[in-house]
């Protein structure tokens, strides 16, 4: 029987046998510091169909959940209204508890009256007005409820990781050796992201390299990582458990599988020495067009710059790479790029950060002066492996005697980022005492606040200061090259308000660092759109809950590990990447998902066969019978937006959780 | 009226993106107009103009739909369809005699809880200008569809 909105109890016409239990949360103080709890219980007391209303102060407690279980016994209800906080939050706490009273849990609804009343809502007696009206909503809505079993979904056990830094290595180590199938794609020719790029790590000092390599190769043997470098992810279908993913693999021009990795090619080129920008160093070295990014990359296969190599350019290249490879004929100028399917259950998003661009602040002279460097740069500059072999030999050729560290370029400022990047403090003080013990230099670190909260951070600032950095508390106006002095000749000048000593001082340096801060990628849009993500203004990553779910997004099976969620230093990545593994192994070996059954479904009597909403469907659930001249759905694709319910002229159309009858109610519910 | 008029607003809130910027002006304790009521819906694309009409003629004031940014909708396209819907509507309550303006839709994302903050004042306050709607302005024999 199709019911409707004008039959309910509401308008007088009996109640359809609803039994319906109401409950209004105090929690604590949040809601009934604002709401009288007590003055919405009365309001509701008397409604069609309500045997029981009742407030109590926690009810996702025990002892909360249990009032359910205990009155649907003793009142025989068959309808539970609760009001608290969000659904997000605690929809499923309430539906256990339907289910825990021996009800159907889609028989509950929850009225949201802490985030959408008490706690935006200065005057209380508005905040218990709204509230009256929410909850006599849900009472109306209620009647409507029917029966629903929750619909199952295998879980494909394989799993994708998107980036192949610290958080994707560490997340991929984790799931194989739990025995899952990991696709680990990254779009650079190695792991190791920035990880692979920096020095020493604070504030241990423990050389990056020596904790990172060991990672990295072992992801290239693992033999249930498989490994995808120069490669994008250029669509996702399906849902969680059951993801469809294609992967562009970028050719590399060297194959995989036949390359020993003896680099005998990289000799062999006819460029005798670099040429180009190595992008690894960040333009401080140079490479030739057949190039390894850097000794440990993985996998250690060289790469070919179409873009630079001779052979590409003029066909006439006497091609002495091909000619030293040899029988192990690796080097193939004919490869194309490659269209991969993969079919997973989970996903890991590791997709990482950018460096701040430095001139989006010219007063900082990147750019302009040779001897302006950014942080990420003097990385590569004290590293062994770096363009100088770990010298510190300024763009100029000389070695600095005076090194001026800027912290927050680019972060904690109104006109670019608002935000602490966290990890600049630190890595400044380390680079601080990189460049001390390399040059001898007098450094001078000038900061805001110094943040140094974590494990050894504090005490490693102080060993800094006691190494004799120079410490400034002020933010530096301008780096310009104007001397005043003979003392300022040739050097560049710090123009700053030193906040101690209330003075503006100008202090001559040689070399200046920029410890820029993280910024999202610049394609961040692009990707969260393809993996149906959200994003904070910022364009971190938004998860689930920043404290209750920091690794989930409100995409199912889509997880977040490391900087793409916000800025974050390597141990918090770590730690990000193996809840992240976790929470994805929670859904594996699970083996099934449950989904809420709030898919639309197409009475059959009711159709005229209009087409409207075969149109309407972004996942084609919904096609045309031509025999029965009806619509027909399908419920294993249809992902419960209700679009076609909206769009649907005879009413035919109608959505599990949210009928026409349910809302129709609500919305009276809410006004009369 | 020596009283000041206190607008009824319906608000029809996605479930993935301005109902989540709700939770999250609640959660950052920002102060607002009480005077929105917030229906969920999964995805703006579920609001039926039926339910809009409903709304009105039920004594709403004014009307509300937040969806997701263009592009962003959890379910690709819905809020296109809620954007082309709402154009037609407004049209149509024009010609019930109901001011458009007393529908609006607006793109707020699960971030912009002040974007919300200031929809939800700024829209009261242009509902409490434009006056209680007329209710003779809604025939009941117009909502027979």
């Amino acid at each position: 029987m199709q019911l409707k909105w004008e039959d309910t109890a509401i308008n007088g016409n009996g109640n359809n046998g609803a039994r319906i239990g109401v409950y209004i949360c105090h929690c604590g103080t949040n809601i009934a510091g604002k709401v009288d709890v007590n003055a919405v219980v009365e309001s509701v007391a008397n409604l069609p169909g309500v045997v029981i209303a009742r407030e109590y102060k926690y009810m996702c407690s025990d002892p909360g959940q249990e009032l359910i279980v205990q009155d649907a016994k003793e009142f025989d209800l068959n309808r539970v209204v609760v009001a608290s906080c969000s659904p997000h939050l605690h929809e499923l706490t309430f539906r256990r508890a339907t289910a825990n009273a021996g009800k159907n849990p889609y028989l509950m609804h929850m009225v949201n009256i802490r985030e959408h009343v008490s706690w935006v809502t200065d005057d209380p007696a508005s905040a218990t007005e709204k509230s009256k009206k929410l909850v006599k909503a849900a009472v109306q809505r209620i009647f409507w409820h029917e029966k629903l079993e929750p619909r199952r979904f295998p879980v494909n056990p394989n799993v994708l990781i998107v980036g192949g830094g610290i958080a994707g290595i560490h997340a991929a180590l984790t799931l194989a050796s739990a025995g899952k199938q990991v696709y680990l794609v990254e779009r650079k020719p190695t792991i190791g992201g920035h990880m692979a790029q920096f020095d020493k790590t604070f504030p241990t000092l423990d050389c990056a390299a020596c904790i990172l390599t060991p990672k990295m190769t072992a992801v290239r043997q693992h033999p249930n990582i498989h490994l995808m470098t120069y490669s994008e992810v250029s669509e996702v279908s399906g849902f969680v458990g059951n993801f469809k993913v294609k992967v562009k693999r970028y050719p590399r021009y060297i194959d995989e599988e036949k390359c020993i990795g003896c680099l005998e090619c990289i000799e062999a080129c006819v460029y005798k020495e670099g040429k180009y920008v190595n992008e690894f160093d960040l333009g401080l070295g140079k490479r030739k067009p057949i190039y390894m990014p850097f000794p440990q990359a993985v996998p250690p296969v060289p790469v070919i710059d179409p873009a630079t190599c001779i052979e590409f350019k003029s066909h006439k290249c006497p091609k002495g790479c091909m000619e030293v490879c040899g029988d192990r004929d690796a080097i193939d100028f004919a490869q194309k790029v490659q269209e991969v399917e993969l079919e997973v259950g989970t996903v890991i998003m590791a997709t990482g950060f950018k460096t701040f661009d430095p001139n989006r602040v010219p007063q900082y002279g990147y750019g302009k002066f040779s001897n302006v460097y950014t942080s990420l740069e003097v990385e590569r500059l004290v590293n062994a492996s770096g363009p100088t072999l770990g010298q510190v030999v300024m763009r100029d050729g000389r070695r600095p005697e005076s090194i001026g560290v800027l912290h927050c370029i680019g972060s904690r400022d109104e006109n670019t980022n608002k935000y602490c990047s966290r990890v600049c403090c630190m890595y400044s003080l380390k680079l601080a005492h990189l460049l001390k013990e390399k040059t001898g230099a007098h450094i001078y670190n000038f900061y805001i606040d110094m943040r140094t909260p974590g494990k050894g951070f504090e005490e490693f600032y102080k060993r800094v200061l006691e190494e004799g950095v120079s410490m400034i508390r002020g933010k530096v106006a301008e780096v310009s090259a104007w001397p005043q002095s003979p003392a300022e000749e040739g050097k560049l000048i710090l123009r700053v308000e030193d906040t101690l000593l209330g003075v503006v001082r100008r202090i001559p340096v040689d070399m200046v660092v920029l410890s820029v801060g993280m910024e999202p990628h610049a394609d961040v849009a692009e990707v969260r759109r393809l993996f149906n993500l959200g994003c904070s203004v910022e364009g971190w990553f938004l998860e689930r809950h920043p404290k209750l779910a920091p690794v989930d997004t409100f995409t199912d099976g889509i997880f977040l590990a490391g900087c793409n969620q916000g800025p974050k230093d390597i141990p918090d990545t770590v730690a990000q990447a193996g809840a992240a593994a976790a929470q994805s192994m929670a859904l594996i070996d699970k083996r099934y998902v449950e989904m809420d059954p709030n898919t639309a479904w197409i009475d059959e009597e009711l159709c005229s066969g209009c087409h409207v909403c075969v149109a309407m469907c972004p996942y084609t659930a919904i096609h045309f019978d031509a025999e029965k001249k009806v619509a027909v759905l399908n419920e294993a694709l249809c992902k419960g937006c209700g679009t076609c319910v909206a769009a649907c002229p005879s009413g035919a159309a109608q959505q599990n959780l949210f009928r026409d009858e349910q809302l129709f109610a609500e919305v009276e519910g809410v006004l009369v | 009226m020596t009283k000041k008029f206190n607008p009824t607003i319906v608000g029809f809130f996605c479930n993935w993106c301005t109902y989540l910027a709700a939770d999250l002006a609640g959660t950052s304790r920002m102060k607002y107009a009480p005077n929105v009521r917030v229906v969920r819906t999964m995805c703006s694309g579920r609001v039926d103009p039926q339910m809009v009409l409903w709304a009105f003629h039920h004594g709403a004031d004014g009307v509300l739909i937040g969806g997701c940014h263009p592009g962003d909708c959890h379910y690709q396209e819905g809020n296109y369809k809620a954007l082309r819907r709402t154009r037609l509507l407004r049209k149509m309550l024009a010609q019930f005699g109901i001011e458009p303006e007393r529908l609006r839709l607006e793109w707020i994302s699960a971030a912009e809880a002040e974007r919300l903050r200031d929809v939800m004042n700024e829209f009261t306050t242009q509902i409490r200008q434009l006056g209680p709607l007329r209710k003779e302005a809604v025939k009941p024999a117009a909502m027979a569809a």
